[in-house]
């Protein structure tokens, strides 16, 4: 069953002379428990499909279909029950002056669900923070613990989908595989979607089973994991990054 | 001694176990590094004084301050029973004084509370919004900065008529325009934040982003900017009084007294001198506290 | 032959807390040769980048038995005495050129202001030099780009014209911190070999901070390892991938590789007896 399809997708910013045309005519569709994979460079527009898809920018063109839901101008609540985003940037993506029990509470109130202090102490077990954390603010969380704050409030209101904007590109080596670990446990666990962006093609090589190599804001090729792996990149550019990225 | 210092290990925690922990481990945090301050605590030491001294003026005044008595009028420094001497009318300038800073105090806390609120209210709502009602409402601050202040504040009180309650209200109807800069400023900055983008996704409405996510955000700098404009406030309260147009007489305004004494400025100069002396000591304490807070409270430091 | 001899360097910053120690006692000579300082934020590599520049500000102090710089003891300078080592002798290289770059000036400009500072020469020489160093940095048409604001670059130019600027005076030492980090994977290998050319070919000693073990494992002649402040272990950067000690160990197990798929990465497991156990000395 495909979960997220993305039809001819155009992104564009500004109008008239500065129009800037940041995705051109992307399509590609995710199953429903795959982890699909947008790779690129900075500027080739993929981060821009995930800002599309959520609503944070609504000048876009084409169809995006959730759940088998085509999605209109507007986003409705139950759309943001369905498909959750993980920022790249742990430092900017908490409020400086809210606790996590904050942080985490208000995101189960909005959601309207009830029983918020059990489920606040839950959430933080599942991500591996444990209830130590909660009355924290993120000035007292290291990189990796406030990813977890912010894995577990896209998990609040039970999504299927979970957006991944570069979530480990901030922090080092050692919390990335923690991270990347816990995103492929909850996967597991919880039957999810993800559709990941990264620059990085091991860790996208790690986390899904197919991915989509971009430039310019276009997609030049769709492929499988395996495929990257065995070196059988067709398109130029994905060979460059290839090579690029494993060194030589 | 065992025992303050646990609370102290207690309040600079960074494992709080409540929410309350929380609030005061923080609350501390800034109390500590305001207190680091020599200067912002001598000014917050000068406020906290003027506060018990209107407190605590009817115990503290050694005379009636609307006493008049003619035949010891313009009565030196150091004179028997009369410390600052006496006004034109015989009054005692020490006790006036002591009344005076209740209605300093008036003043600064009413405009404190609507010029500030009123620009917070603009600001955000103006930068969160964006579009057409930015533009309306920025217009409208910008006709109200676009005045001078004191003038503005004149017009209005010569309409409204002469009296305390008119003046703060003249003087927060032209105080309010650069808070509401500061705040869309700032809200302009938070809006495009990671964070605000998340709580979107949640669901959550402009109202709620608004209220719960950027004034928090914003309030610190607003109160600094208070602290630091506070001076001005009173010095533009006592400007009305001066010009007659604020408190009214025989009320022991400050402004209103140094306008009284202007007259005799040249021989005795003690009695517009005193209450001068307490205007710019309450101010340069506000400026004092607002620089020390700045340090504390500003979101740009904090996040470390 | 010994360029710059460092001994027993600590950074400390005073907190409420008490005193944070960023370096603790990291000892380590640089010869004409690529040194990689590699560690997690926090390990304290850009700390001792900084300091060996004396770049650490107030309230920070830094402490160290020597820091030798042929034969001078950079720890005795003035301050005054210290701005003619910076640009002069020693050089750095940040992690962002937006930040590092003038936004009001032209880049030609401020190349050629950094060369006259250090040189008595006319502007028609110091524009030749600038137009030459462009040059060595593989930029094409580098009088256009002398005219260009720095904003009309992109990230990897903007990185090659600040290691063309910090090189114009021939220094004896390259200091990088995360110099690529900000860049694309394409863009950061053709960055690196520029670098890695000219200082090989200046006979210049290079340290080069990073967070990535592969890029140091490729780009240098020897590694050290730091953790909480120390050095944990030195070996030849050719050799990374056999390193003994457990942290570099569990750093190199921990990145996902495309050619070995597994569905959990490892995770380090940290041990406080790392951060006990003393500074290995990065001498050669």
């Amino acid at each position: 069953m495909t979960e997220l399809t993305i039809d001819n997708l155009n992104v564009w910013f500004g109008h008239g002379r500065d129009r800037v045309d940041a995705v051109k005519g992307a399509t590609f569709s995710v199953e429903k428990g795959e982890s699909f994979g947008l790779v690129g460079e900075s500027g080739s527009g993929k981060s821009t499909i995930l800002r599309a898809i959520t609503g944070l920018v609504s000048t876009w063109s084409g169809q995006i279909t959730v759940a088998g839901k085509p999605l209109g101008p507007k986003r409705d609540r139950a759309f943001y029950k369905t498909v959750q985003m993980v920022f790249q940037d742990p430092y900017a993506s908490l409020h400086p002056r809210h606790s996590v029990d904050q942080v985490l509470g208000e995101t189960l109130y909005l959601h309207g669900l009830g029983d918020i202090d059990k489920r606040v102490s839950k959430l933080l077990d599942d991500v591996g923070l444990g209830g130590k954390f909660r009355f924290r603010y993120p000035h007292q969380l290291s990189g990796g613990q406030r990813q977890r704050v912010a894995i577990a409030r896209a998990l609040a209101g039970e999504p299927e989908v979970l957006l991944l904007d570069e979530p480990t590109s901030a922090l080092d080596v050692s919390v990335q595989a923690e991270i990347l670990n816990l995103l492929t446990d909850l996967r597991e666990d919880r039957g999810l979607t993800y559709l990941m962006v990264s620059h990085d093609l091991a860790v996208v090589g790690h986390m899904c089973e197919r991915l989509a190599v971009m430039k310019g804001g276009e997609i030049v090729e769709v492929m499988s994991a395996d495929a990257l792996r065995h070196n059988q990149a067709t398109h130029p550019y994905s060979q460059a990054l290839l090579q690029a990225s494993i060194g030589g | 001694m065992s025992e303050t210092q646990t609370l102290r290990a207690w309040l600079l925690t960074d494992a709080p176990t409540s929410r309350r922990h929380a609030k005061l481990a923080s609350l501390y945090k800034g109390w500590l590094s305001l207190r680091s301050n020599s200067m912002a605590m001598f000014g917050l030491a000068i406020l906290i004084i003027l506060g018990l001294i209107a407190a605590a003026a009817p115990l503290l005044a050694p005379h009636d301050p609307f006493f008049q008595d003619l035949g010891n009028r313009l009565g030196p420094l150091g004179a028997e029973d009369h410390v600052l001497g006496t006004d034109s009318l015989g009054r005692d300038i020490l006790s006036r004084l002591i009344y005076g800073s209740r209605i300093t105090l008036y003043i600064v806390t009413l405009v404190a509370l609507i010029a500030p609120i009123a620009g917070l209210l603009v600001g955000t709502v103006s930068g969160y919004a964006g579009g057409w009602i930015d533009m309306i409402l920025m217009r409208i601050t910008d006709i109200f900065l676009a005045f001078p202040r004191l003038v503005l504040a004149l017009a209005f009180v010569a309409a409204l008529g002469a009296g305390i309650e008119n003046a703060v209200l003249a003087i927060s109807l032209t105080a309010w325009p650069p808070y509401a800069r500061i705040a869309r400023a700032e809200t302009l900055t938070i809006r495009s934040s990671d964070f605000i983008s998340a709580i979107r996704l949640q669901g959550a409405g402009p109202l709620r982003i608004i209220t719960k996510h950027i004034w928090p955000l914003c309030i610190s700098s607003l109160i600094v900017r208070v602290t630091l404009d506070m001076a001005g406030i009173i010095l533009a309260a006592a400007g009305l009084g001066f010009l007659g147009l604020g408190a009214q007489p025989p009320s022991p305004e400050w402004g209103a007294m140094i306008s009284e004494g202007r007259r005799f400025i040249l021989d005795y100069w003690w009695v517009a001198t005193m209450p001068g002396l307490a205007i710019f000591t309450v101010s340069l304490a506000f400026n004092l506290l607002g620089d020390g807070l700045r340090d504390v409270l500003d979101p740009k430091d904090s996040g470390q | 032959m010994t360029l710059l001899d460092v001994e027993n360097l600590w950074v400390k910053f005073p907190t409420r807390q008490g005193i944070f120690d960023a370096v603790r006692g990291v000892s380590f000579t640089l010869g004409r040769e690529r040194l990689g300082i590699v560690g997690e934020s926090g390990s304290g590599k850009s700390m001792t980048g900084r300091a060996i520049l004396r770049l650490i500000r107030p309230p920070g102090i830094v402490t160290a038995d020597h820091i030798t710089l042929e034969g001078q003891d950079l720890m005795t300078l003035s301050e005054r005495d210290m701005r003619d080592v910076r640009g002069q002798k020693i050089s750095m290289v940040m992690q962002d050129p937006k930040f590092s770059l003038n936004p009001v000036m032209t880049i030609g400009d401020q190349i050629i202001e950094a060369y006259r500072l250090h040189s008595k020469s006319t502007k028609a020489q110091a524009y030749d030099k600038a137009i030459a160093m462009l040059e060595a940095v593989a930029i094409r048409d580098a009088a256009r780009v002398m005219r260009a604001y720095p904003h009309e670059m992109s990230g990897g130019m903007g990185q090659r014209i600040m290691i063309a600027m910090m090189l114009i005076p021939n220094p004896k030492i390259l200091i990088a911190d995360e110099p690529t980090s900000a860049l694309d994977v394409s863009v950061q290998r053709q960055v690196l070999s520029i670098m890695d050319k000219l200082v090989t070919e200046r006979g210049m000693g290079l340290i080069f901070i990073s967070h990535d073990l592969n890029l140091v494992s490729e780009f240098c002649d020897r590694v050290l390892i730091m953790y909480a402040g120390r050095i944990v272990e030195v070996c030849d950067a050719a050799n990374l991938h056999e390193a003994q000690h457990p942290y570099t160990r569990g750093l190199l197990n921990s990145l996902p590789r495309l050619d070995a798929p597994r569905k959990r990465l490892e995770v380090l497991k940290r041990d406080p007896a790392w951060s006990e156990a003393p500074s290995v000395g990065g001498r050669q």
